[in-house]
């Protein structure tokens, strides 16, 4: 196979290294962007066509333990959405929660080639890493679940920050996760230790010593001096309840001057009564957004059609399967979280889920700087990633954004700012939010633009009118310099590596971790850490460059 | 016993579902094998003590006589290439590596791929496909659970540390004197060495599992129950409502259930009253359900399959993507329909426990076995593969019942390869002759994949 390649008569988008549409050369040798190659490298006549890096996705479910469930819980998805193995790839089945080939396949048929599952528990790391290494093509890498962790938290009632911070370290390059994730901090302990209720306040003290906030804190105070490459990656309190903008606000001003991302924050930008029906607070978020460049976030998009709900924040799950009245899955892992499934449908006649489509285009339309506000539809939990290409389309073309918005909830667009926003995304921008962006925000160097060094992840997609056509079906898909798609066919597989931090910590607290442990776990201390075979192709992204 | 003793700390016994990882092991390095182990239950004891290697067992034979490895791995991929619909079965008694090659395999030949659990838990994850279910890992039960019911299952003799390490005698967080913040029931239609442990012990008819889950779903939802429901199942109202208050007013529930619910008649109605029953008490109260599976990786054989396929067991790939269907691609019915032409059987003695009409076609075509001693099934195997001890003499993961996973200790090396290994070669040698075959057959216009990078 050729290790050496050219790119020519392309228009490339490279916004990290500010090239917009330019015609340009791109030469990949061993993996990597180089300069020049040898005249014998196989040439690739890019003319008509558009040149981006390989996209990135920020937040997706796409592996591990609670993913399997929801993949186990629908034969009913998978059955009309199959995955045709070829002599040299695998098989597999779709829906919104694919196999874990079918997965990969999938994501580099759309352009993507590194993908990070947003929510893992630390015991459960072992299962995603193991389901990673079936998931091909793509990069990927995980965050780790760590909020309603309780040896973490009795370290903060007791102000042991010191100790914190080892721990969280410890956590972190123990499981070989990416970054942290705080879901519902605070939320766990009132849904499994008091009947099944929730945390209501970012101030609000479930027992007496404790608040959500104080967490949040310890977290974005704790990862900023460790200089992880990625903030606290955070998902709320109060997810999807009217009037939580409020405790999103309150999250963002926790953070103070220090770096937070806000996962699929569409999801946490309403108003209104809680009970009733929410109203768009998309323009009070955006705007405490616009003004603070520590802040980024992914959207966490709503499409319409089939869905599945699958999150750690369990008691959120529990009300939506009341309104699903279908199938749900509650999974408790010891210690360490919470998890919700339920199938889900997001229907255009319905006020809430028109409402929460308009929301996630309303961010994205009054942002201003897309290098902070990223694409996202919280895959599968707004919709599929297989949706992508949609929402490009929605961003880029506005005539077909409102031919969309003749067949919706018309109450729900009256209630938000929808209609009157004309903005249309440009290629440019598409490459931010899709790829420059993530890369950057998830402080990958080597990802998200075209420059010399750059990892050899490319897509290339004909240039169309229709911009949901052309995103959909990238002519060619290069993958660490490995031809993957040419001409619309798999022409290789390809494993695909994981990224991950290890962050330094004083061996001193495991002794402080481990009678933790034993009285409370259920598996031995010593078997806990996710050791080195389970890397298989890896890459460590360094950490305290802060 | 000789001198020469290494003692393995925290090893893992992979004999049940409870997959325990706190055992210490202690090894003689001169007759490579375990003279004593601490912490074992009485089964785990005699899964480590009594494993010893064969020194004079092959490796590789075909059709009983000796061959070397390469030449047992290509007999095994012409066999299954060959096939028109191989299957392949077992698996539950395997690490997650080895289960993921197994399932590539199948994929690759377009054959068909069943675990053990389309004979033991296959109901629950019907019943799971189709009411969901609320549960926890065993930690969580051993800090919070204060209302224990087991239902058709008798761990005392099938799981002996569940009430000790999990779920009775354990103390956690929120329940630190163990039994005494515990209720604890087990229903079950006779009287096992489970029984004593129960606080309540329940005795309903036979057969009546589902009509006394659907009656205390009614009670629970303030509906009212038949008058004759003592005549119909054995059980009083009385019992039945006591019970429902303490399941509804407890601060975490759990019911633990096993095959005396899944196999007898109703099977996954059975399991997905129960499931849906602890479902309807989280409006109430935290309740969760879990199924008491038996092999010790049975958990990792239904997540690898649904992970790689999209369903937990009998996935048939005939027509080149995975289709679910129990009935038609469980082992069991496909067997005796006389329908597979090859069978692959890892960790698993179909020929010994299978119903008779299965065994005789299973006897009819070629097999290729997987074991790590001799059984009724490697006996008859057209290329029989002896393969290391998972646990024992081999590393990899395992997923214990509730899904947490966990990485294996073993304790001394075998001379036979791990089924990993041997599968990764027929795999491999698959590979290349379905290729081969597909470009022999190029004319049908399809991408020439001649420069294909085939990956490990």
């Amino acid at each position: 196979m050729a290790s050496s390649m050219r790119i020519i008569n392309g228009r490339v988008y490279d916004p990290t290294n500010n090239i917009d549409g330019e015609v340009k050369e791109i030469c990949i040798k061993d993996g990597k962007i180089v300069e020049s190659v040898a005249d014998d490298a196989t040439v690739i006549d890019a003319k008509g066509m558009v040149i981006m890096p390989g996209a990135v996705d920020i937040h997706c479910h796409i592996a591990g333990p609670k993913v399997n469930a929801a993949r186990k819980l629908q034969p009913e998805d998978h059955r009309h959405d199959v995955h045709e193995s070829t002599p040299f790839t695998r098989s597999g089945t779709g829906g919104t929660v694919p196999s874990t080939f079918t997965t990969g396949y999938r994501y580099a048929t759309l352009g993507y080639t590194t993908a990070m599952e947003a929510a893992v528990t630390p015991i459960g790391a072992r299962h995603t890493l193991e389901e990673f290494h079936d998931t091909p093509v793509i990069d990927k890498g995980f965050y780790v679940l760590l909020a309603n962790n309780i040896f973490l938290q009795n370290l903060l009632r007791e102000n042991r920050l010191e100790e914190f911070d080892q721990a969280v370290a410890w956590w972190v390059s123990s499981t070989k996760a990416y970054t942290v994730k705080l879901v519902n901090p605070g939320g766990d302990e009132p849904w499994k230790g008091k009947k099944n209720s929730n945390v209501a306040d970012i101030d609000e003290k479930t027992d007496e010593e404790l608040s959500p906030r104080q967490i949040i804190e310890a977290f974005i105070k704790s990862v900023h001096k460790q200089g992880f490459p990625h903030p606290p990656h955070i998902h709320c309190n109060n997810l999807g309840h009217s009037g939580n903008y409020i405790t999103t606000l309150e999250t963002m001003k926790t953070a103070g001057d220090m770096r937070a991302h806000l996962a699929h924050i569409q999801f946490h930008s309403y108003g209104g009564e809680l009970g009733k029906n929410p109203t768009s607070k998309a323009a009070e978020i955006i705007e405490y957004i616009n003004n603070h460049p520590n802040i980024t976030c992914d959207v966490g998009q709503v499409m319409f059609g089939k869905a599945t709900i699958m999150t750690a924040d369990a008691p959120l799950a529990y009300v939506l399967k009341g309104h699903s009245k279908g199938k749900w899955v509650n999974a408790d892992t010891e210690c360490e979280s919470g998890c919700g499934i339920v199938p889900f449908s997001y229907q255009e006649h319905i006020y809430m889920h028109t409402l929460q489509w308009a929301i996630g285009l309303e961010l994205f339309l009054m942002s201003e700087d897309p290098w902070r506000v990223l694409l996202s539809t919280d895959h599968p939990n707004g919709g599929s990633f297989m949706s992508y290409p949609k929402l490009i389309k929605l961003l880029m073309d506005k005539s077909f954004r409102h031919e969309e918005m003749k067949r919706v909830n018309q109450k729900a667009l009256d209630s938000c700012s929808l209609r009157d926003l004309e903005r249309e995304y440009s290629l440019y921008e598409i490459a931010i939010i899709t790829r420059a962006g993530p890369a950057k925000v998830l402080g990958l160097p080597n990802k998200g633009h075209l420059g010399v060094g750059a990892d050899a992840d490319i897509t290339i997609y004909d240039e169309m009118e229709d911009k949901e056509m052309m995103f959909n079906a990238p002519r060619y898909v290069i993958k660490s310099g490995n031809s993957i798609i040419e001409n619309h066919e798999f022409k290789n597989d390809f494993t695909g590596k994981l990224l991950h931090i290890v962050p330094e910590y004083d061996k001193k607290i495991e002794e402080i971790v481990q009678p933790f442990f034993e009285s409370y776990y259920s598996i031995e201390f010593s078997n806990y850490a996710v050791d080195d075979s389970y890397l298989h192709d890896h890459e460590i992204i360094p950490t305290g460059q802060a | 016993m000789s001198e020469n003793i290494k003692i393995v700390k925290n090893a893992t016994c992979t004999f049940c579902g409870c997959v325990c990882d706190d055992m210490e092991l202690h090894v003689d390095l001169d007759e490579n094998r375990i003279v004593k182990t601490k912490k074992a239950c009485v089964l785990g004891k005699a899964w480590f003590l009594e494993h010893t290697i064969e020194k004079d067992a092959h490796a590789a034979m075909i059709d009983g006589k000796k061959v070397s490895m390469e030449e047992a791995i290509e007999e095994a991929a012409q066999t299954l290439v060959k096939a028109k619909f191989p299957i392949t079965y077992g698996l539950s008694d395997s690490t997650s590596e080895a289960q993921r090659q197994a399932v590539a395999i199948s994929d690759i030949v377009k054959g068909n791929v069943d675990t053990t659990s389309s004979v033991c838990h296959g109901p629950t994850g019907m019943a799971f496909q189709g009411v969901g279910e609320s549960t926890s890992t065993l930690g969580e039960v051993k800090n919070r659970a204060d209302l224990v019911i087991y239902w058709g299952a008798n761990p005392a003799e099938s799981h002996p540390r569940h009430f000790g390490r999990y779920s009775v005698t354990a103390k956690g967080m929120f329940t630190p004197n163990g039994k005494k913040d515990r209720t604890v029931v087990i229903v079950d239609v006779r009287k096992t060495k489970s029984s004593p442990v129960a606080d309540i012990n329940i005795r309903p008819k036979i057969g009546k599992d589902f009509e006394i889950l659907w009656a205390l779903r009614a009670l629970v939802k303030g509906k009212k129950v038949a008058d004759d429901i003592e005549e119909q199942t054995g059980i009083s109202l009385e019992t039945l409502e006591d019970l429902v208050e303490r399941m509804k007013n407890c601060r975490f529930g759990v019911f633990f259930f096993g095959m005396g619910l899944t196999m007898p008649r109703g099977r996954h109605f059975n399991t997905g009253a129960l499931l849906a029953l602890a479902t309807d008490l989280n409006e109430f109260t935290h309740f969760v359900a879990k199924p008491l599976r038996g092999h010790g990786n049975v958990t990792g054989a239904d997540n690898v399959v649904s992970w790689q396929t999209g369903y937990p067991f009998s996935v048939n790939f005939n027509r080149g993507y995975p289709r679910f269907n129990p009935g038609e691609f469980s082992t069991v019915d496909l067997l005796s329909k006389g329908e597979a032409d090859a069978a692959m059987i890892i960790a698993s003695d179909p020929a010994s426990n299978f119903p008779k009409k299965a065994i005789e076609h299973l006897k009819s075509i070629p097999v290729i076995s997987l074991d790590t001693k001799s059984t009724l099934t490697s006996k008859d195997a057209h290329v029989a593969f002896r393969v290391s001890t998972y646990g024992i003499n081999t590393t990899g993961t395992v997923y214990r019942m509730d899904d947490v996973p966990i990485t294996l200790n073993p304790a001394f090396d075998s001379p036979f390869p791990g089924d990993e290994e041997v599968l990764k070669g027929i795999k491999k040698r698959v590979q290349e002759l379905m290729l081969a075959r597909h470009n022999a057959n190029g004319a049908r216009g399809e991408a020439k994949v001649a420069a294909a990078r085939i990956q490990e």
